[in-house]
């Protein structure tokens, strides 16, 4: 998976996560939680989306790392290299 | 619910039967083993079926494991639950009013549907010596009622709601709801009745918990209004009920857990019925100080655990009238829920007395159940409850006691439907004791534990690995919408748990 693969990912999940929200013009550089009325269950689903669609594991201790665009695909890039994007 | 619940469910064996706990009268005998159809073996298994168990059940069936669904009552539901009474009665006992949170997390953990069937309450209202307003219980709305009936200074209301959502579970200051309130609105009696009586029938805190459960809850609360479920709790149970089937969730009813299994230093198994059944977890709904100190017993857990959990505090407990209003007869719209008390000030104490004063109504009128042709009127009226003092009583002053409980509600509502009294058909009381016969809460805990119960429901995990809990507790994870996403916190961690077995 590319990186722009990977964040259409993450945001392909935030999306159906919460439909009302604008994803349309996210910053990568940015907090998400910045930009998005995310809270703390909608990064819990995050985490539970990615472990069902792409059989990623983010233990809670790196929940960090799912801060913002950029720091999701550094962190991703590994874990998810191999792997088919889900629509 | 008259007389069964002053034997403890447990007590039946005694008689050497097996009997289906919760049916009529607690005493209908099993021709079979309810749960003999049970496979020998699963990735998880739920030990009760409230909103928690039900939930993380879901979560885990969703993602893929084998799960199977333990549950004593032979109904689903735990606490949110319902019955029928002659008359063409339902009566719901805990669809009161969630925050706007649940219209989500049904969407994300149950179906669209579901969440579709969330609406908000029309009006609430308070009414007490102190003051009395109607309000949609919107930030807005709320804020406009208190500015204007306490002659507060909107900003620094503004203020005050502000301190509370910036609140969080891990940097909490130790302080107390009282020394909060005191801070922002000192000497204000009346504004403190405004802000904490919601919350005190919500999840039975008083001004002495830590001001972290406040800010959280009431965050929850006050911001979209206040929801309940159109179609009732029967509806909701039957739909999830359905959903669980669907993602192959094997569901036993009449299903009394006795043990759980360790083997090794984790955890093994349950035994139910007196049936071993293995598994890799084990997700127990019960109340956390009975997971830990019945099911689990004290020698596989280190002595200071084990002390810690001895030490949990189980939140209050409640009563409820329950009103049913002939089949034919009307009442007007009131409001959806009603917060009234003839007590001059407001204290914590007195919420919970024998005989307290304060109450709630909850007005359930044909549009609770819109797809019911002959759909009626029934009110439940709920006020906070000590276990100490019901349980103290002897029979004989149990049923006074009940009675006169019945007869102060019907008077305090006839101050708002003056003939009502000649409208009703079916009245009928429970108490701390009825909860503790029905969902094996301890005490009759409506809403779980203090504070302190959250830390030991998340590090059971540490001490027998597998073996997780979810339910209410620690007062931020109580309540329909509380209880619903620890269940979902505690499967996120059984899957990773799995996972790295697994590996
Ligand atoms: C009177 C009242 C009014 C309320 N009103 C509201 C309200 O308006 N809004 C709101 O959000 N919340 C309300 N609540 C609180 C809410 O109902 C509870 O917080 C929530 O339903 C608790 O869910 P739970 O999963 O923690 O536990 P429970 O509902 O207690 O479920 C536990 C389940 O486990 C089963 N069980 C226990 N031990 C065993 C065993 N050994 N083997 C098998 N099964 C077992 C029990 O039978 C039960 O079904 C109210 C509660 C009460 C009592």
């Amino acid at each position: 998976m590319t990186d722009e693969q990977i964040k259409q990912a993450i945001v392909g999940i935030i999306n159906d996560i919460n439909p009302d929200e604008d994803t349309s013009n996210i910053n990568s550089a940015e907090r998400l939680r910045d930009q998005l009325d995310l809270d703390s269950m909608d990064f819990l689903d995050i985490v539970m989306e990615l472990r069902k669609r792409y059989g990623v594991h983010v233990p809670d201790t790196d929940y960090e790392h799912l801060a913002s665009l950029d720091s999701c695909v550094a962190y991703l890039r590994d874990k998810m290299a191999g792997k088919e994007l889900v629509s | 619910m008259t007389t069964q619940e002053q034997t403890s469910g447990f007590n039946l064996k005694a008689e050497g039967k097996r009997v289906l706990q919760g049916s009529s009268g607690g005493r209908v005998e099993k021709k079979h083993n309810p749960v003999e159809k049970a496979k020998g073996e699963y990735d998880v298994i739920v030990i009760g079926a409230g909103l928690g168990g039900l939930t993380g059940a879901n979560v885990m069936a969703t993602q893929g494991y084998r799960v199977c669904l333990l549950e004593q009552h032979y109904n689903y539901g735990g606490m949110a639950t319902w019955f029928r009474r002659p008359g063409g009665h339902v009566f719901d006992i805990s669809l009161h009013g969630f925050p706007v949170g649940m219209k989500k997390s049904m969407r994300r953990y149950w179906s669209q549907e579901i969440a579709d069937s969330i609406v908000p309450l029309e009006s609430i209202k308070f009414d007490n010596p102190q003051f009395s307003f109607e309000t949609e219980f919107t930030r807005e709305d709320y804020t406009n009622k208190v500015v204007e009936a306490f002659k507060l200074d909107r900003a620094h209301v503004e203020r005050f709601y502000d301190h509370l959502r910036k609140m969080e579970y891990y940097n909490d200051d130790g302080r107390t709801i009282r020394e909060m309130f005191n801070e922002f609105f000192p000497g204000r009696n009346d504004v403190h009745r405004a802000f904490m009586e919601p919350i005190t029938y919500a999840n039975g805190s008083t001004l002495d918990e830590p001001a972290i459960t406040y800010g959280i809850v009431f965050s929850n609360f006050m911001s979209k209004g206040v929801f309940t479920f159109s179609g009732g709790t029967d509806t909701l149970i039957m739909k999830m009920r359905k959903i669980l089937q669907q993602n192959g969730v094997d569901m036993f009813s009449g299903a009394q857990v006795e043990r759980v299994l360790v083997d090794r230093d984790r955890v093994a198994g349950v035994r139910v019925n007196g049936r071993d059944i293995k598994a890799k977890t084990v997700l127990s709904n019960a109340n956390i100080k009975s997971t830990v100190l019945k099911l689990v017993g004290e020698e596989n857990l280190n002595p200071d655990f084990v002390q810690q959990t001895r030490e949990v505090r189980l939140s209050g407990s409640s009563c409820q009238v329950y009103i049913g209003i002939k089949q034919g007869e009307e009442i007007p719209f009131i409001t959806d829920l009603l917060f009234c008390s003839t007590a001059d000030h407001f204290t914590s104490e007195e919420l919970c007395d024998l005989r307290t004063k304060s109450r709630t109504f909850s007005f359930y009128y044909p549009k609770t159940r819109p797809h019911l042709k002959n759909a009626g009127f029934t009110i439940v009226s709920s006020n906070n409850a000590r276990w100490a003092d019901w349980q103290a009583l002897s029979d004989e002053e149990y049923e006074v006691e009940k009675n006169a409980l019945i007869d102060r509600t019907v008077s305090h509502l006839e101050q708002y439907i003056p003939d009502v009294r000649e409208k009703i058909d079916h009245l009928e009381a429970s108490t701390p004791r009825t909860f503790n016969f029905y969902t094996q809460q301890m005490q009759g805990a409506s809403f779980g534990t203090k504070f302190e119960g959250l830390d030991v429901s998340m590090k059971l995990s540490e001490q027998v690995p597998g073996l997780y809990h979810a339910g209410s507790v620690g007062i931020i994870m109580s309540g329909w919408l509380g209880t619903v996403n620890y269940g979902v916190i505690t499967a996120n961690k059984m899957a990773e748990y799995l996972h790295e077995v697994s590996a």
